[in-house]
Order: structure tokens, then sequence, then C-alpha cells
């Protein structure tokens, strides 16, 4: 499967994901925020990082970049895209995804092995866990804290779009402790963690990441 | 030239981590009675012409679109002084 990684000014962990994205099997396009052209991949990757240096508030100048015309119009035709920390903030001020992320409420960076709970193993990315798994994968964020009005938590809940939860302590602030969340056709995922820097015994807290890219599943979401 | 002011504010119930970083800071500088902090943004954004009610509209486009985010932000858009 061919699986597009792009790339803003800022980024930081494109090259991490690029290099996940293979672990997992697929191919890694690299794609770049100025170009209104997805290269024909089957999936894309939004990486973390500080795009536009994270002016004005995380994700809101990105939303604008040619690239991401592409990618929202790929998206409302069923094609997975997955957003990691800077992602996931991307695809919140983009509407893919409800709700934003704001500044950690202890006010630090926050950078963790963190213990967290699957959620929800139906989405295009998380097909490779089961229910209820619990895995450990880096979180480092000062922004991640995830906010929404409490109805659309009721639905994220009641619907059962959120996808990853944080056990144990409190990291960032997040309400009712959401660390992932996807949408209703479960095509696009939102998750602050980053499950690219868990894909390597040698370089992580474990291979726990790499079950984001090895069950990615394009077909059903298409 | 006209300028028009948009001020942008985190929304009442959201929390204000740099708000509270202020607040915190504001006694220990023998700041008393101080009873709460929020922090935001303001823009002055100058645009050509006279300042007319259609220029004011496009400026609170631009405030919903990109200088607030309605999840998490309130915006109240003005017009400011004229710039020689």
């Amino acid at each position: 499967m061919k699986v597009g990684v792009v790339t803003f000014p800022g980024s930081l962990d494109d090259a991490d994901a690029q290099r996940a994205v293979r672990l997992g099997g697929h191919e890694a396009v690299a794609l770049w925020h100025g170009d209104h052209d997805l290269r024909g991949v089957d999936a894309v990757v939004l990486p973390g990082g500080f795009s536009y240096g994270d002016y004005l508030r995380c994700g809101a100048i990105s939303r604008f970049a040619p690239v991401m015309t592409e990618v929202v119009e790929a998206a409302s035709k069923g094609m997975p895209v997955l957003g990691i920390c800077n992602g996931f903030q991307i695809l919140c001020e983009s509407h893919l995804l409800p709700g934003a992320l704001i500044r950690n409420h202890h006010r630090r960076f926050a950078c963790v092995d963190q213990r967290l709970r699957i959620e929800n193993a139906r989405t295009a990315w998380t097909g490779g866990f089961t229910e209820g798994q619990e895995v450990t994968i880096v979180l480092k964020n000062g922004e991640g804290g995830y906010v929404a009005d409490e109805p659309t938590l009721d639905r994220l809940e009641g619907e059962g779009l959120v996808v990853a939860r944080y056990l144990g302590e409190d990291p960032n602030g997040s309400l009712r402790a959401i660390a992932g969340i996807t949408n209703e056709r479960g095509n696009v995922v939102g998750l602050m963690p980053h499950p690219e820097h868990a894909v390597e015994d040698l370089t992580g807290p474990g291979t726990d990441g790499l079950a984001f890219f090895t069950g990615l599943a394009v077909a059903a979401f298409a | 030239m006209a300028r028009y002011l948009v001020d942008v504010m985190p929304k009442p119930e959201i929390l204000d981590p740099q708000g509270k970083a202020v607040h915190g800071a504001l006694p220990r500088l023998g700041f008393e009675g101080v009873v709460d902090v929020r922090q935001g943004k303001r823009f002055e954004i100058e645009v050509e012409g006279e300042a007319t009610e259609a220029r004011l509209a496009e400026v609170r486009r631009m405030a919903e679109t990109l200088l607030s985010n309605p999840v998490i932000e309130d915006y109240a858009v003005r017009v400011g002084e004229t710039v020689a």
C-alpha cells in the first residue's frame, strides 16, 4: 500500500513516520504541503511537529496548506488519514474531527512513555489491536489537552468514536482522558501519542505503535 | 486606511493555562486581590479604504475562518482609528 506522509514547514516527525510506514510493510511516499497532489497514495499520515511554527494556534495555518484541500477531499471519500500530535491538531482545525487541543493543564511539555487503552479497534488504523488492549506509546506534547463541549464528548463516547484513552496519571488535561478519536466512518483518526516512535525496541519504549501501521486497512473504508 | 480590531478570547468554560500562569505570578509581585486572569489575543488589521460595513463583515469572516477557533474561542470585531 502507498502511504503518503505530509511534510509541512516545521514538521519534525515526518521521517520517523515514513520509517514506521515502511516497517509496517507499506511504501512511504513523501508529500509536500505546498502541492495540490497526493501522488496516488492510498492513505495519508499527518505527522507531528510544529507546523508553521504553531503560530496563531496549533494546526490553524496548516489547515489552509494546498495539500490539505486534497487531504480533506480524499478523507471525505473514505481515504484513511492518521493525524499524530500536530497532525491531530490539524485534523481538528480542518473540521475532519470534532473538538480542539489546548495547552497542557500543567503548563509544561509532557514527554513520557504513556500507557493507553485502545477503545476502538474498528478504525482503518486500529484493526491490528483488540478492544481494551493496553499499550505503551510515547507521548510528547505541549498542547495536547483534548477539549470539546459536553454534547460532543457524550456523542464521541456514545458512538464509540474514542479510539484511545490515557491510563494512570492525567498527562495533559484531556477531557475524559481522550488520547485519540475517529470520525463516524472510521477512516480518519487523530492521536496525540506518537506510535511512529514505538516501532523498534532500540529507539523507543517497545513496538506497541507498529500495529497502527501494520493494521492499516483501506478496502473496508474506501 | 482603516484599522479593524479583532479580540479573541478563550471561551469562559475552556481552561486557560496561560491566564492561570499570569494569575499565579501577580501575587508574587505584590499585586493583591486579583480574582482571575484570562489571556487572549488582539489582531490589528489595516485594510485599504475607509471603514465600511462590508469591510467589517469581511473582517468578521477572517475572525471566523482563521483568527479564532469557534470550538474554544470567542471573538469580537470593531473598527479602530483611521490610519494615516
